[in-house]
């Protein structure tokens, strides 16, 4: 077996294996209240702020 | 001879408490202790530098924000007999948990560099070279991993966790004014006014305190070490145990600094060594000394918090207590974390003080989604059942995490834009 064929069937393997972990995950078993879908919803909001930030200081800094 | 018998079967049952905790004792120690890693020492060194004795009073506030976020990791991880990634997988579905996953694959790497970055540091101050620290660190977390079981890695871990309270003995060496450090440090104050950058030390205080790792270490370690409901109040116990001695420790590092160092800037923990030597090279040498034991633990803790949470989500086998053969992924990934972090330390120009600005932002980033998400598992009744959060947990737990939130996250800010904290 080749060096590219087993770098090849390595990740055909762990491509399969993310997409069944995706499968197994694919609902949340904890029922989301509004509370959760409350909590949920903030931190995706925070996230895209402090990535945000965090990609403005970047592009500062490389344009320097 | 009642008096005796009854003296005696005390003894006996006292001892059986000792030798049970000293059985289930570890994982709260370990984490918290770790917890003093390189950036902690570095941060604790600098506010003794900064401001002498006035925040250790700051320091003590933390004991409980300490037990209370960790003690959440024991219950779930004592009852759901699962490590925080795969619950969160479990819990809030693949998006969320591949989010948490990644993110604490890089804050992870990250932190070990600037573990690596501070052993090296404090091992030159003796004359070792860096490459030479690098492989004997790795080479001792090599052996420990592969040599025995989960029981020996922590008895191991415990015995360097020891060696972290050198710094008590170091600030004894100066002979610290004691009368001076209660009065300035037991009352809480501010020396200089709340300004931004006594802002800043403390949210760099709290941010050293509870760090994203250590939810999923402490919890993956209970599940590995076996630890079942019943064991939850010993589990308690070890972290209270822990977060005493870890701020205990934090304080002893502000008296040492705020006794030699006072009104000395200080960039890192490495510099303050040198320049307590100049006072008293013994303080000097244990401060360096306890600077590459606190690396190191942290390194030993971080490595295995990545691979434990990777071999929860692909099923493969991930414990200490399984051999080479039976876990090869478990061990592959340890191995390969530590060896690129190590040699990341290595790299001519490598920009290891960016590295580790990086960290503190990008840890910033699963903080607050880690916190969140233990929170609502530890409030899933039909799993928790009993052991489910009260409303007085959720009210001193919800507090707690909202501020670590909303403090870490100014501190990432700051990290960023320095200029405006200034």
């Amino acid at each position: 077996m080749s060096i590219a064929h087993a770098v090849r069937s390595l990740f055909a393997g762990n491509l399969e294996k993310i997409r069944d972990i995706n499968r197994k995950y694919a609902t949340p078993r904890i029922s989301m209240s509004l509370p959760v879908r409350l909590a949920l919803l903030a931190l995706r909001v925070y996230l895209l702020v402090l990535v945000g930030l965090l990609a403005y200081k970047f592009i500062i800094t490389l344009s320097r | 001879m009642n008096f005796i018998t009854k003296c005696y079967y005390l003894f006996r049952r006292v001892w059986k408490s000792v030798s049970l905790y000293f059985m289930l004792a570890g994982p709260g120690l370990v984490v918290m202790i770790a917890d003093n890693d390189a950036g902690g020492i570095t941060t604790y060194a600098a506010t003794g530098a900064k401001y002498g004795y006035h925040l250790i009073w700051f320091l003590l506030i933390l004991i409980p924000v300490a037990y209370y976020v960790q003690e959440m990791t024991v219950r779930l991880g004592a009852v759901t007999k699962r490590g925080h990634a795969e619950a969160i997988f479990d819990g809030f579905g693949s998006f969320w948990g591949w989010f948490s996953l990644l993110d604490l694959m890089l804050v992870d790497w990250l932190t070990l560099v600037t573990e690596f970055i501070g052993m090296t540091a404090a091992m030159r101050i003796f004359g070792v070279p860096e490459w030479l620290t690098v492989l004997a660190v790795c080479l001792l977390m090599g052996f420990m991993v592969l040599n025995g079981r989960y029981w020996t890695w922590e008895k191991i871990a415990l015995g360097f966790c020891l060696l972290n309270l050198i710094y008590i003995p170091a600030a004894f060496l100066v002979h610290p004014p004691i009368g001076q450090i209660l009065a300035d440090g037991v009352i809480p104050n501010f020396p200089g006014g709340f300004n931004g950058e006594m802002f800043f030390f403390l949210m760099a205080n709290i941010g050293t305190t509870i760090a994203p790792w250590m939810l999923f270490f402490q919890q993956s370690s209970v599940v590995d070490k076996g630890m079942r409901e019943k064991d939850i109040p010993w589990g308690r116990f070890d972290t209270w145990t822990g977060a005493i001695i870890t701020v205990v420790v934090a304080v002893f590092i502000v008296v040492l600094t705020g006794t030699i160092l006072h009104g000395v800037d200080i960039d890192d923990a490495a510099q303050a060594s040198v320049l307590v030597m100049q006072t008293n090279k013994y303080a000097g040498a244990m401060m360096a000394i306890g600077l590459f034991d606190a690396g190191l633990l942290g390194a030993i803790c971080i490595s295995l918090a990545s691979s434990w949470a990777f071999g929860e989500i692909f099923g493969w086998a991930h414990s200490l207590n399984t051999k080479i053969k039976e876990a090869p992924w478990f061990y592959v990934s340890y191995f390969f974390t530590l060896v690129s972090a190590g040699l990341v330390v290595l790299i001519p120009g490598a920009p290891l003080v960016l590295i580790t600005l990086f960290v503190q932002v990008v840890a910033v980033t699963l903080l607050p989604a880690a916190l969140v998400f233990l929170i609502l598992l530890l409030n899933d009744r039909e799993t928790m059942g009993e052991y489910c959060n009260t409303r007085t947990q959720n009210v001193i737990g919800g507090v707690i995490i909202g501020t670590i939130i909303v403090l870490s996250t100014c501190y990432g800010i700051s990290a960023l834009f320095p200029a405006l904290f200034a």
